[in-house]
């Protein structure tokens, strides 16, 4: 009986994982752990409260800013970049090393670099964006390319389809879940990106708040900030992989097992 | 080489990078509207010279002549179904089946018209808009033969058709394949590592012998199929003998 309401009732269980979370972080926060750890029920009243006078809204909106810039200009110029690499293997010759250096790289330690560079504005957060989720977004729609079923390039060839033919028709369509993919994991990579340079470049939006209310030492404020941000970005990413999931079904990329 | 070869391989030989000699000196005439079966242990080489045929791998040695012209790649004289079936699973049975023709630049009402009636003659005219995932084994590989007959090609060639499916499928795709080429007149050059599906299907055995690939024995089973069916082929003395044949010859290639 027990086995069956386990399996009837995945939403039950994931409630009482937010549960069990929540109380114990009530909990740590009543014995304190620390005069600057608030309670779950202190922390939330300061969320909404925060949502009620605006300052969180507009922390937002300059957040996703640059963030979404950043990201935008990622798909065109990364995908584009990481196709290409696909494609040619001059291009792949000259970039791949860049981008696996890239890709390992703590980006984070670019970042006093970027300012030095481009100061403290727009420019450098978005910088900041592009510099941590272009390597995975490049990545992505490169390996995506150079996946693709070799057996299905020799059919194209066998009947008689041409370069632009086999790449249009086979490459491109075979590549899109992971080029997808690549900007799931570039957007995460992103609000690593912006958070990072709110924090250590100028403090703007989601990075004042937290500044701000920590300097103050308005600590339920600052932690609901940090909360705010953190589900909001993964429940984006969790749309993101749903969307993922519903445009490319793993059956549709030929990936399920042959019966 | 006699005078109905639609297709001739001239002193092929292929070494492949790192010196891996896989054919070498293989002389053989095809005759047209007939079915040859290339036969052999694994790694003889009969798919590498199947595709060698095919213009998807270039010879290292010799030329290939197909209806009196050198291959120097893929043509529309030949059409080509694969092991794997090499299906587009994010496309439909409708558009895998005509995408030989989508290739050709016909249009959708031209190509569907054209698949449409292919996929009635394999079998699968209630599958035409499921796609390879809800499929089973046979049924993918009834759509492969189906693209490679939709291009109307004089030559079908099959790399193992039959090797992913199982036994039961087999032995009827093989009497349904007999009885559609039987009426179309297609030339069919079949590789398979199978003695009884190369006695069973076949007018001429190409029997290769293990690496470096040579020819060892070509056999014209000369099995009466006019008007027998799949049971009296199998009980045929002839058939019989051809079984025997090949398995004495491939025998002498184990030892």
């Amino acid at each position: 009986m027990e086995q069956k309401s386990q399996i009837a009732n995945p939403l039950f269980w994931q409630l009482l994982s937010f549960a069990l979370f929540f109380g114990l972080w009530e909990l740590a926060g009543r014995w304190p752990i620390s005069f600057a750890f608030p309670p779950f029920s202190k922390t939330f009243v300061a969320l909404v409260r925060m949502v009620a006078d605006g300052s969180l809204p507009k922390a937002y909106l300059s957040t996703l800013q640059p963030l979404i810039i950043g990201i935008v200009l990622c798909s065109i110029i990364g995908i584009g970049f990481g196709i290409g690499m696909g494609l040619s293997r001059t291009v792949e010759w000259l970039s791949l090393p860049i981008f696996i250096v890239l890709q390992a790289a703590p980006m984070a330690a670019i970042i006093p670099l970027i300012t030095y560079m481009y100061g403290i504005g727009l420019t450098a957060k978005v910088l900041a964006v592009i510099v941590l989720a272009a390597p995975v977004i490049v990545m992505n729609s490169y390996k995506g390319i150079r996946n693709t079923n070799p057996s299905l390039i020799q059919m194209c060839r066998a009947f008689l389809g041409t370069r632009r033919q086999e790449v249009i028709k086979i490459i491109l369509p075979h590549a899109g879940a992971l080029v997808f993919a690549g900007l799931r994991l570039g957007l995460a990579m992103g609000f690593i990106g912006i958070v990072i340079a709110e924090l250590l470049i100028t403090p703007t939006g989601i990075g004042d708040l937290i500044t701000y209310h920590s300097s103050v030492a308005d600590y339920p404020k600052m932690f609901a900030a940090i909360v705010s941000i953190v589900l909001f970005a993964a429940l984006t990413i969790q749309a993101l992989e749903r969307l993922e999931r519903k445009l490319f079904p793993p059956e549709m990329r030929g990936l399920e097992d042959v019966s | 080489m006699s005078a109905d070869a639609i297709v001739e391989v001239r002193q092929v030989g292929k070494t492949y990078e790192g010196g891996v000699e896989a054919l070498t000196r293989i002389d053989l005439a095809l005759p047209q509207g007939r079915l040859s079966t290339l036969l052999g242990p694994s790694g003889c080489g009969k798919t590498t010279l199947l595709k060698i045929i095919a213009g998807l791998i270039a010879p290292s040695r010799g030329e290939v002549w197909v209806k009196g012209k050198k291959v120097e790649g893929p043509g529309p004289e030949r059409a080509f179904v694969f092991q794997d079936f090499a299906l587009l699973p994010w496309a439909n049975v409708l558009r895998n089946v005509a995408f030989g023709l989508e290739l050709r630049g016909l249009t959708k009402d031209e190509r569907h018209q054209i698949a449409r009636k292919h996929i009635a003659e394999v079998g699968l005219k209630a599958f035409e808009s499921s796609y390879p995932h809800q499929l089973s084994g046979g049924m993918r590989q009834r759509v492969g033969l189906a693209r490679a007959l939709a291009v109307d090609a004089d030559i079908i060639l099959m790399d193992e058709p039959f090797s992913s499916v199982d036994e039961q499928t087999r032995r009827k795709f093989q009497e349904e394949l007999l009885d559609l080429l039987r009426h179309k007149k297609k030339t069919v050059i079949f590789v398979t590592h199978s003695i009884e599906e190369a006695a069973y299907l076949s007018d001429q055995i190409v029997l290769l012998s293990a690496r470096p690939g040579t020819i060892s024995k070509i056999i014209q089973p000369n099995i009466n199929r006019e008007g027998s069916g799949p049971d009296e082929i199998r009980r045929d003395k002839n058939y019989l003998d051809a079984v025997d044949e090949i398995w004495q010859i491939l025998k002498k290639d184990l030892e």
